[in-house]
Formats: C-alpha cells, sequence, structure tokens
C-alpha cells in the first residue's frame, strides 16, 4: 500500500479536474484510468478499464445541478487496482470496472455534500458579499477549491484503501475465464454506450444513419486488419 | 460611450481564474461566486481601485446568482466587464444578468456535455480500437476536446467584451445554432465505429466472440432504450457486474 498517498493526491488533481478546476477533462476515466494505470506500472490495463468505463461514461452527461457519479477519483481507484493485482489472473479488468464503479457512485454524492458546504460558507460571508468584499469573493473561491480537492484525495484514499484488499481477495478466488469476463463487462458497457448514443444523438436529423455509416466502417475495419 | 482599455495581463488574469469559474460552485448561487471571481482583475480598473465604492458596488453585484454553462460563462464575463467599466447603471446590469444565464446554460449543454465531450471520447476509443498505444489515445482526447474547449472560452470573452450588453445576436452564430446538430451526427458516426472496435481489442478474442458480445449489447441497448429515464446505466453495470462477482467468487 505504499502507493496509497501518491495515488490520493493523483485523485485529488484529478478529482478537482471533473467541475471546479480546470475543466480540461482529464478527469474522464479514459484518461485518469490510464494514468493511474501508468503510475502503478501498467499504462495499458489501466486503459483498458478506462475503455470500459469511459463507453458507460458517455451516458451520464454533467449538466449543472443534475446528480452525477464522480468519473475522475473512481477512475482513478479503478485503473490502479487492475493495473497492481496480478497479470495472470483472469478478473483484474473486471474488477478494475467494479471498484470504479462503486466509486463514482459514491463519489457522486460527495460532490452534492461539497455543493451544500460551498453553500454553508458563502451564507456565513453573506454580509460581506453583500459589501462587496473582494477577500470574501476569492476566499470563497479558494475554500471551494481546497475542499473538492480534499473530498477527492479522501475519496481515492479511503476507495483504495477499502476496495484493493476486497479485489485481491476476489481475484484469488475468481473462477470465470478471462475471455468470458472481459465478454461480460463488454457486453453492458457497450449496451450502456450504445443507447446513451441513441438517447443523446437521436434528435439530430439522420443520426441513425450516420451511426450506421460508423458501425460499417468499424467492422470494414476489423475485416481489413 | 468610450470604449474601455483593459491590458493583456488584465485578460490573461480574467481567462485563467475563468478555468476555476465553478471552484465554489453551489446550489444556492450557482455560478454567481465565480463571476465576481473572475470579473475582480478587470474591476480593478474602475475609479478608486480596489478601496473605491464603485468597485465594492461591482463585486456585489457580479458575486449574486447566476447560472450557465462553465465555458460559455465567459461570453458573460467579458460582457459585464465591459458594462461595469463603462459605467452602465446598474439596473441594466441585472436585468442582462437575468436574460443571459438561460440560453448560456442551454446552449453550452447542448454543444459541450451532449456534444463535443462525447465526440472527442468516442474519436479516442476509434484510436484505441484501432490499436493506439496508451499516450496516443489520452492525446488523441486530450488535444481534440480541448482545442474545442479553450477556443470556445476564448470566444467568449472575445464576443462578449466586444458587444458589451448587446451580446445576444452573438449567440445565434452558426457555431452555436447549427453546432450541436452537426456534433451530434458526427459523434453518432464516431459511435458507430468505436463500439466494434473497442470491443474487439478489449475481447481480444475470436471473431465469433465478438460477435456475440456485440450482438448481446444491441438486444440489451434497445431495452436500455425502452426503460430510459428509469435506469441509470452506470447503476445497472454496478448492479450487474457486481452479480457477475459475486457468482465468479462463490461459485
Amino acid at each position: 500500500m505504499r502507493e496509497l498517498l501518491p495515488l490520493s493526491l493523483l485523485g485529488g488533481v484529478i478529482g478537482l479536474d471533473v467541475v471546479c478546476f480546470p475543466q480540461m477533462m482529464y478527469s474522464r476515466p479514459l484518461v485518469a484510468a490510464t494514468v493511474a494505470g501508468a503510475f502503478v506500472g501498467d499504462a495499458t490495463r489501466g486503459m483498458l478499464v478506462g475503455v470500459v468505463l469511459e463507453l458507460i461514461a458517455i451516458a451520464t452527461l454533467p449538466f449543472g445541478a443534475s446528480r452525477y457519479p464522480e468519473w475522475g477519483s473512481a477512475a482513478v481507484v479503478g485503473g490502479a487496482i487492475a493495473a497492481t493485482l496480478p497479470m495472470e489472473r483472469a478478473g483484474t479488468v473486471t474488477l478494475g470496472v467494479l471498484t470504479a464503479l462503486a466509486t463514482a457512485w459514491v463519489g457522486g454524492l460527495t460532490l452534492v455534500r461539497l455543493r451544500h458546504w460551498n453553500a454553508w460558507l458563502a451564507r456565513r460571508r453573506r454580509s460581506a458579499l453583500d459589501a462587496g468584499a473582494r477577500g470574501t469573493v476569492i476566499g470563497l473561491q479558494l475554500a471551494g477549491l481546497t475542499s473538492d480537492f480534499v473530498r477527492a484525495a479522501l475519496l481515492t484514499a479511503f476507495a483504495y484503501a477499502l476496495l484493493f484488499p476486497l479485489a485481491t481477495r476476489a481475484s484469488a478466488a475468481w473462477t470465470f475465464s478471462g475471455p468470458v469476463s472481459r465478454s461480460v463487462v463488454m457486453c453492458l458497457a457497450t449496451a450502456v454506450a450504445a443507447s446513451a448514443a441513441w438517447t443523446i444523438f437521436h434528435s439530430a436529423r439522420g443520426s441513425r444513419w450516420y451511426f450506421a455509416g460508423g458501425v460499417l466502417v468499424g467492422l470494414l475495419l476489423l475485416f481489413a486488419r | 460611450m468610450d470604449t474601455p482599455s483593459v491590458p493583456a495581463w488584465t485578460w490573461i488574469a480574467v481567462f485563467t481564474r475563468m478555468l476555476a469559474i465553478q471552484g465554489s460552485w453551489n446550489y444556492e448561487s450557482l455560478l454567481g461566486n465565480g463571476i465576481g471571481f473572475c470579473l475582480e482583475p478587470a474591476l480593478r480598473r474602475l475609479p478608486g481601485g480596489v478601496h473605491g465604492a464603485a468597485f465594492k458596488q461591482a463585486m456585489a453585484r457580479e458575486s449574486t446568482y447566476f447560472n450557465a454553462h462553465p465555458y460559455l460563462a465567459a461570453v458573460a464575463v467579458g460582457a459585464l466587464a465591459r458594462a461595469e467599466l463603462s459605467g452602465v447603471p446598474a439596473e441594466r446590469i441585472e436585468r442582462f444578468r437575468t436574460a443571459l444565464a438561460g440560453p448560456l446554460g442551454s446552449v453550452g449543454d447542448r454543444l459541450v456535455w451532449a456534444g463535443w465531450l462525447p465526440f472527442s471520447s468516442l474519436v479516442a476509443l476509434v484510436a484505441f480500437g484501432l490499436g493506439a498505444r496508451p499516450v496516443m489515445v489520452v492525446s488523441t482526447f486530450l488535444v481534440l476536446y480541448n482545442a474545442g474547449h479553450l477556443a470556445l472560452r476564448a470566444w467568449g470573452l472575445r464576443v462578449g467584451w466586444k458587444h458589451g450588453l448587446a451580446v445576444a445576436p452573438s449567440l445565434g452564430t452558426p457555431l452555436l445554432r447549427r453546432g450541436p446538430a452537426h456534433v451530434a451526427r458526427a459523434a453518432s458516426m464516431a459511435a458507430g465505429a468505436a463500439l466494434p472496435l473497442a470491443a474487439a481489442r478489449v475481447l481480444d478474442a475470436a471473431p465469433s466472440t465478438l460477435a456475440l458480445v456485440l450482438a448481446g449489447a444491441a438486444l440489451l441497448s434497445v431495452l436500455l432504450i425502452r426503460v430510459h429515464g428509469r435506469v441509470e446505466g452506470y447503476k445497472l453495470a454496478l448492479v450487474l457486474i457486481a452479480l457477475f462477482a459475486l457468482i465468479s467468487v462463490v461459485r
């Protein structure tokens, strides 16, 4: 568990990107899980977890006040767990995805708490805000940023500390083969992504034909390789 | 009314702060404090500087409730900076803030969250499916996404500053009016290509296995579309993968 502290800091930095700063989307699972995998020594396995999570994450749109899972810290946890488990075991990617999904769900709840916390801080400084106090405006912004970093780092630390031992035991007792495990996870992720693509894009005229064209191109590229 | 002048370093400060505009986002004032935070370097140029009454009144006004997409909030920041530095009456500024919030939210959500973001993800997934290495996959996503992201913020700030309180017609630009539909079509195509390619690389199995997985995914996706709004995809995936893991461990 020597990696716990650096991973927590990585989770903090990446979790901060989800909403607060700088929203360059390196918190997307594809990026965050790959980086976390590289961090513990296996970028490719981190990327495999990231790809599956990215397909699932396409369905969750981060609209303003809506509640959505926090993919950044979660992908760090999942990518790092998958990359740390013994390579020869069959369920590593599946367990990485599972631990990330669980963390993303809890992470979404922590984001809601953070927003209530920010509102409480602002309420306490109402009179200073009404007076146009520059220090208060800047202070609230910095307090929010700091709180979010701490939230994401603690989430990563707790999730990794709790889930890594569980994943290690589950991995040792895993009975399904690698191909079966990956097939189940990929089938679910592809289904979620396909339904999300329909839901998000179907209102654009002709989008179903573009989708069909894309499938054709994808299959042709597969056969061509 | 003369165009107020703002030095380049102030714009750099405003732009950098816009990257943290949601730093204190909350359910009461939403983006409000962030708007005040971003405008602060520009408002220092008001008569009397940071200790003057004009600065304090402007800071108080600009730090109240505001809602917008975080990237398109740049339009509001640019327009409000110009209005405040030009001495536009407070009532007009407040009316403008109220009127602009809705459109900046809905347009940005459609263009970015439901358009450019999934499009960039799907293009990176195509790169993954074609065998790209981790660095290439990650770079494809980050470069593509942030080219649009940073350009949109810079455009918003520029157009807001240029037009001030008369910025509303700029929101009718073809980029914002027709852009979401074009991006949605491109993303549909990328989705169609990415799904089989990404599945093939993750599975790394025989074509028959891939066909089975894609057929199963197609059936399941039809079911998910039918129950849309009642079941969240990621929660369903969490429950089903947890069940699968449980069976694998205890059987």
